[in-house]
């Protein structure tokens, strides 16, 4: 059933690879190295699913950051004790749902996962009657709606204070493990006839239909399942923050998600692996240019805001000679498969 | 009777596209719709193939009413279509395009594919087997991994076809199968035409131009004109024909 091929042995070693690589980081690495790579690890995890709607299925939506908030208050309601809420709720007492709320980790995540999915599904009917710009301006209104909705309701979500003191219980075998296991999900999605429709649909979505596609099912089946993996990353976020309030989930986590996905290549999903190490962990390895700055022995004094001048650069340099992303539509594992092979 | 068209009507605001057009197209055929630019063919296939609700009137494949379908339903029920201006997914291999056209014929479902069940296995080889049927029935078999649109416009037409013909249809439709072939492409498409008649026991509706070409292959034809029949029969007494030459030529009589 996986014969041993060329690009599976490949995908084996990366696997391996990566698990190794948790593995050593988990027992050697500092925190604060740590904390980098697991933020790196969710990172995937939203750009992966992201991608799936964005760059397989060609439907520029700009909803993530909605979906995010979404999973990360399902996870902190559920992990949060009924003392801890009645401590936390100030604005407001807690409403007896919320109370009532409480899950052990992996199934606050998939609940966290399952209420966006939800969502996504309710929202698929009004927002795919639209295509292309317009779709991402009606998408982008229920990113600030989500927001809302989470500050004015302070029984249910504490208003725009937040929560905070949500039990920290993940490692790095967590979240990089949730990482591979979303990336090999979605490999496998567009790996399959719905992968497959999926690309038709971005190709062109008029002829995907006259082939017998019914491409709402299929835009569908794409938004629910990147809103699922965007709750469950909304979930590690909140758990790895330890706290979260309305202005974590604003427009800017999207735009960062956008970054990754255009940088890694729209529609490939090792591509949104890379595009997530470059963007979170380049934007770390960078934060020496906001401090006093001394190169090659001469003082350059300190310039706050540096980091973002010099990173802004390299993504125009990349963007310039990997016009369609560093991958472009392309997968780690094929980069070497000979084209015209039979 | 494979496609029965009765009364079809249809207004775009003002214009009447299609005036009180019915035809019938009898199993096996191959059915030539012709007539001068803007006389409504291409409205009519996107009639036929649901992509436009009619004014008025009713389509019938193999008895049934398919009137009001949506057009993906409809290509499981039995039609598939080419397009005018080719339109194959750029994106895509050869390979994947036809794969494109199985994909009510793989039976698996989503969750099956995302944890990668034994039907996923399956099911996958079955349809790429057929798949590699088509493309060697075609002669396409040795562009199976290059990219669809890196081909010759010839062959980007097979691919084209096999793609409509991976959907298992009763009734093929292709808009302008010879539009920008040279006569000897022209020629082997008409053999191709009648080898895919022959072989999967299709009936095929086409519109074209290339009057020599629909001369060779159509059993019968239908002349449109402004939305309107003005002539349906063989091609032999559709070129004597007083309202034919009309519409063609222009009322040169009367001038």
């Amino acid at each position: 059933m996986f014969p041993l091929s060329k690009t599976n042995l490949l995908k084996l070693f990366l696997i391996l690879s990566i698990v190794l690589f948790l593995f050593v980081a988990q027992n050697n690495f500092n925190d604060y190295t740590i904390r980098i790579l697991n933020n790196i690890a969710i990172f995937i995890i939203l750009a992966a699913s992201y991608n799936l709607i964005n760059g397989v299925t060609g439907q520029f939506s700009l909803e993530p950051n909605g979906f995010v908030a979404i999973g990360a208050y399902v996870t902190a309601l559920a992990l949060l004790s009924e003392d801890m809420k009645w401590e936390l709720f100030q604005l407001e007492d807690p409403h007896p749902w919320i109370l009532a709320l409480h899950l052990d980790l992996i199934p606050a995540l998939f609940f966290s996962g399952l209420a966006a999915t939800i969502v996504a599904v309710f929202l698929a009917t009004p927002v795919f009657r639209v295509r292309g710009d317009y779709l991402a301006i009606v998408t982008l209104g229920f990113g600030f709606i989500i927001k809302v909705i989470a500050i004015n309701n302070p029984e249910f979500t504490n208003g725009s204070i937040g929560l905070n003191e949500i039990p920290t219980v993940i490692n790095l075998y967590w979240t990089g493990g949730l990482a591979i296991l979303t990336v090999i999900f979605m490999l496998n999605v567009i790996y399959s006839k719905y992968g497959r429709a999926m690309k038709a649909v971005r190709d062109d979505e008029d002829a995907a239909s006259a082939i017998g596609i019914n491409t709402f099912k299929i835009k569908t089946l794409a938004f629910g399942t990147s809103a699922f993996f965007e709750g469950v990353g909304g979930g590690l976020l909140a758990i790895l923050l330890t706290t979260i309030s309305p202005d974590l989930f604003t427009f800017f986590l999207t735009f960062q998600l956008l970054i990754i996905i255009v940088l890694g290549g729209l529609g490939s999903m090792t591509g949104a692996v890379i595009g997530s190490v470059i963007v979170v962990g380049g934007m770390e390895w960078l934060r020496f240019l906001d401090g006093p700055l001394f190169l090659f022995g001469m003082d350059f004094g300190s310039h706050p805001g540096l980091r973002m001048v010099v990173f802004s650069v390299l993504l125009i340099i990349i963007m310039l000679f990997a016009r369609e992303g560093i991958m472009g539509k392309r997968e780690l594992f094929t980069l070497f498969k000979r084209k015209g092979k039979k | 009777m494979i496609l029965e068209v009765k009364n079809i009507t249809k207004n775009f605001g003002g214009v009447t596209a299609i005036n009180n057009t019915s035809f019938s197209i009898e199993s096996k055929q191959i059915y030539g719709l012709i007539g001068p630019n803007g006389a409504g063919k291409t409205t009519l296939f996107n009639i036929i193939t649901g992509n436009y609700k009619p004014t008025s009137g009713d389509v019938f494949l193999t008895g049934t009413k398919i009137t009001n379908k949506k057009n993906y339903k409809i290509v499981q029920d039995g039609i598939a279509r080419t397009f005018q201006n080719i339109r194959l997914f750029s994106s895509m291999s050869v390979e994947e395009n036809i794969l494109i056209g199985f994909d009510s014929k793989a039976k698996y479902t989503y969750l099956e594919s995302m944890f990668r069940l034994p039907r996923f296995f399956s099911h996958e080889k079955q349809i790429k087997q057929k798949a590699h049927e088509i493309m060697e029935f075609l002669d396409i078999l040795q562009y199976k991994k290059e990219l669809a649109t890196s081909l010759s416009y010839g062959s980007q037409r097979k691919v084209e076809i096999a793609r409509a013909l991976a959907t298992q249809p009763k009734l093929l439709l292709l808009d302008e199968p010879a539009a920008g072939m040279n006569p000897n492409e022209t020629h082997e498409l008409a053999q191709l035409l009648f080898k895919i008649r022959d072989h999967y026991n299709l009936t095929i509706l086409l519109i074209e131009h290339d009057m020599k070409f629909v001369n060779h292959i159509c059993d019968k034809v239908m002349v449109l004109d402004y939305g309107k029949t003005i002539f349906e029969g063989k091609i032999e007494d559709a070129v004597n024909d007083e309202e034919v030459i009309k519409a063609y030529l222009g009322d040169f009589k009367h001038a």
